[in-house]
């Protein structure tokens, strides 16, 4: 018997068909497109999208990391790990790289690199000829972002003029540019961490273990915890704790600050995420409390 | 804030809505209200709201700075461009698309309702219906939201008195009767003070319908009722060609989202504008074997016999077959600074096919104010006009009125790659 009610797509399938629209769409209209793979939880997720997009084939871009040289050992380890397992190429250049040839130059030597990953970004582009850069950035990120186009164009100087944007309608995406300069292409953008981690969830999907609940030494600071590692040592009048923490954002080590929890699952994470009171950003970005610009001033010279 | 016990493990969707309105209709703390209600707002966004609050010389918290994104914005206190806002309930996800009001900004409404099933307009009680409100009501059944409600705000300045409700409700009849425009609801609030938003509050008693969010929560999402014919254009061919699996050696797959009905194995299909025929062998989801595809689905389809398929090509069922037509009625919405020449090539995007386009002649100019038909030569940007298209190679397109993505399209200007107008197919 036929029933009149039609079948619907959950919000997640539905999210997750629009960014598996959205990659096509890249791989369409773009010649030479690259995914930005971190190794980050949205990264991760942006691989199995990739995968629903593209197999049986191969995927129609490299993935490409840019590298602080301050990464955590389990993110890079296991960002080569997957990329490998994936059989799919992977390009790494490194902000160290650009600091030897002096595009880079730190204001102090414990200057953190994070924001000048820019710069090797944009030397990475044009050393390959990328017309189109596919991220895992989100609206709910940042009130920066919550602004940005889902095809959000670059100039040739990677700059970002948020008040001159490509008016986006439809799912009708203009991801055209001349040559030199790109796209940025953000396939979850319309998604929240909460939604993040219940994809993880359902697809089961491999984490690096500093996601999950752990015990490491911090020291405590304004609100946030700092990490204590050979790059950020504690000073000799910091106190410092063994506390159960969990990253809730993987970066910069200089920059990335953990949280307390005792969450050890994806579904433990879920409903710390699913009842957590402070924002992703504001619990463990220390570069992006600067001012209440700093990420939107940070992408008009050419970050992610 | 209480954790919930567990998650919910099934959904009502997706509902992607958009309010319209000025600085001065409370839009922003409306949107501020149902954030701050659904708990939304965590705290050291609130912390940093109270602060700027606080710094600007104001006794209560402005829920209006949520939405403020760019530094311009907030150095100017108006919002420039859409922006969008995430708010989930537990058994829906809800996408805010949140448009500016000023007049020169007409773009940015169009751009914010081509996505939106259901727009809120909002209206000052004090001031009843204002141009601007017919302007943002036409706008929306222009662009084809299925749902109009109409939040009758700032009802705490008029003692929250029920007649000017309803004479507000009566003005908006009449016009709205003239626009053809189908579901209207009406709902009386006060965004400033959280009444009939997520909570009922006290003060609207004689009040007797949903809340703002009771309506948000049983608005039918877009999939429900959308055209029934099965448009499946092809994004992306997949030829794995890989020699060490012999099975993957004949693969040839079409990549694409269902943009409306559904197909399912064993279905007869066309491709247009080819017209070669065939059926659907398979349809795949990340590895999975589907028996069938529904709308907004990415999927992957391959058919029984090898054809000659590519992007921009159009997959429908061989019973729901469409015309290819190399000339167009539309009713355009021009984005750019530049105005439209009719002497120029443009490029126009269909589905995921390009094709050059002139302008054959404009019809006329829509006042979106009066909605009276003008003539011009000339479009310049927020104009709205009616045009007729010649394009070099044919596209398979519907009337936008019976299918949303099949009858839109875009206009690129090639020497800039900007987008410069929007195209709906009469």
């Amino acid at each position: 018997m036929s029933t009149l009610t039609r079948q619907t797509l959950s919000h997640l399938d539905w999210l997750e068909a629009e960014a598996i629209h959205i990659m096509r769409e890249v791989a369409g209209q773009c010649s030479n497109p690259v995914l930005l793979f971190s190794g980050g939880k949205d990264s991760i997720c942006m691989l199995r999208l990739a995968e629903k997009a593209f197999r049986p084939g191969r995927f129609p871009f490299p993935l490409m990391h840019i590298d602080t040289g301050h990464n955590y050992r389990e993110v890079t380890d296991f960002r080569d790990k997957r990329a490998a397992e994936l059989g799919e190429r992977l390009i790494v250049r490194s902000v160290e790289d650009s600091m030897a040839r002096g595009t880079v130059v730190l204001k102090h030597p414990g200057e953190s690199r994070n924001k000048h990953q820019s710069v090797t970004l944009l030397e990475a582009i044009e050393e390959f000829g990328f017309n189109a850069c596919i991220g895992g950035a989100r609206r709910d990120e940042e009130k920066a972002r919550a602004k940005e186009r889902i095809m959000s164009f670059r100039d040739e100087f990677g700059q970002w003029d948020p008040k001159n944007q490509r008016p986006e309608l439809w799912n009708l995406y203009n991801a055209r540019s001349h040559k030199g300069e790109n796209i940025r292409a953000f396939p979850i953008s319309n998604w929240t961490e909460l939604d993040v981690w219940q994809y993880i969830q359902r697809e089961e999907l491999e984490l690096p273990s500093i996601y999950f609940a752990h015990v490491r030494p911090v020291v405590r600071k304004g609100d946030l915890l700092q990490p204590v590692t050979e790059l950020t040592p504690a000073r000799p009048d910091d106190k410092i704790e063994d506390m159960r923490v969990r990253f809730r954002t993987v970066g910069d080590i200089t920059c990335t600050a953990p949280v307390e929890s005792d969450a050890d699952t994806v579904a433990k994470i879920l409903l710390e995420t699913a009842s957590t009171t402070i924002t992703e950003r504001g619990a463990t970005r220390m570069d992006d409390q600067t001012s209440e610009a700093s990420m939107e001033q940070r992408k008009k010279e050419g970050y992610f | 804030m209480s954790a919930p016990e567990q998650l919910p493990d099934h959904d009502h969707g997706l509902l992607r809505f958009l309010t319209c309105g000025s600085v001065d209709d409370g839009k922003s703390t409306l949107i501020g209200r149902l954030l701050f209600d659904t708990k939304t707002i965590l705290v050291d966004t609130l912390s940093a709201i109270e602060k700027t609050s606080a710094k600007r010389g104001m006794s209560a918290v402005d829920l209006s700075l949520l939405t403020d994104g760019l530094q311009a914005e907030r150095e100017q206190g108006i919002t420039i461009d859409v922006a969008y806002r995430y708010f989930s309930t537990g058994t829906r996800k809800y996408i805010i698309a949140d448009a500016p009001g000023h007049e020169q900004y007409t773009r940015n409404m169009v751009t914010a309702a081509s996505t939106a099933n259901l727009a809120i307009i909002l209206i000052d009680a004090r001031k009843g219906m204002l141009t601007q409100t017919r302007r943002h009501s036409y706008l929306a059944s222009l662009v084809g939201i299925p749902h109009l409600l109409v939040a009758v705000n700032k009802m705490d300045l008029v003692d929250y008195d029920q007649a000017t409700f309803e004479r507000i409700r009566a003005d908006y009849l009449a016009f709205a009767a003239k626009l053809g425009i189908g579901d209207v609801r009406f709902i009386p609030l006060s965004a400033l003070n959280g009444d009939m938003i997520v909570d009922r509050g006290e003060r609207l008693a004689w009040y007797d319908g949903p809340t703002l969010l009771e309506i948000l929560e049983s608005a039918p999402a877009a999939h429900t009722e959308q055209a029934e014919d099965f448009r499946f254009p092809v994004q992306f061919v997949c030829r794995p060609q890989d020699s060490s699996n012999p099975e993957l050696h004949d693969y040839r797959g079409f990549m694409g989202r269902v943009e409306s009905g559904e197909v399912a194995v064993g279905d007869p299909v066309t491709v247009l504008p080819s017209g070669a025929r065939s059926r659907i062998k398979t349809i795949e989801l990340g590895g999975a074997k589907l028996a069938r595809a529904i709308h907004e689905q990415s999927v992957t389809l391959l058919l029984e016999d090898e054809i000659d398929i590519s992007r921009g090509d159009l997959i429908v069922k061989s019973s729901e077959a469409a015309e290819p037509v190399k000339e167009i009625d539309a009713i355009v919405c021009w984005l750019a600074e530049a105005p439209l020449s009719t002497a120029r090539t443009y490029l126009v995007r269909h589905t995921t096919r390009e094709v050059k386009a002139k302008v054959a002649r404009i019809d006329y100019r829509l006042d979106v104010n009066t909605l009276a038909q003008e003539p011009a030569s000339v479009l310049t940007m927020n104009d709205i006009a009616r045009v007729t298209l010649k394009l070099a190679q044919p596209i398979v397109a519907d009337a936008y009125r019976s299918n949303r993505a099949t009858g839109a399209f875009i206009v690129i200007d090639e020497s800039t790659n900007n987008t410069v107008g929007a195209g709906m197919i009469a």
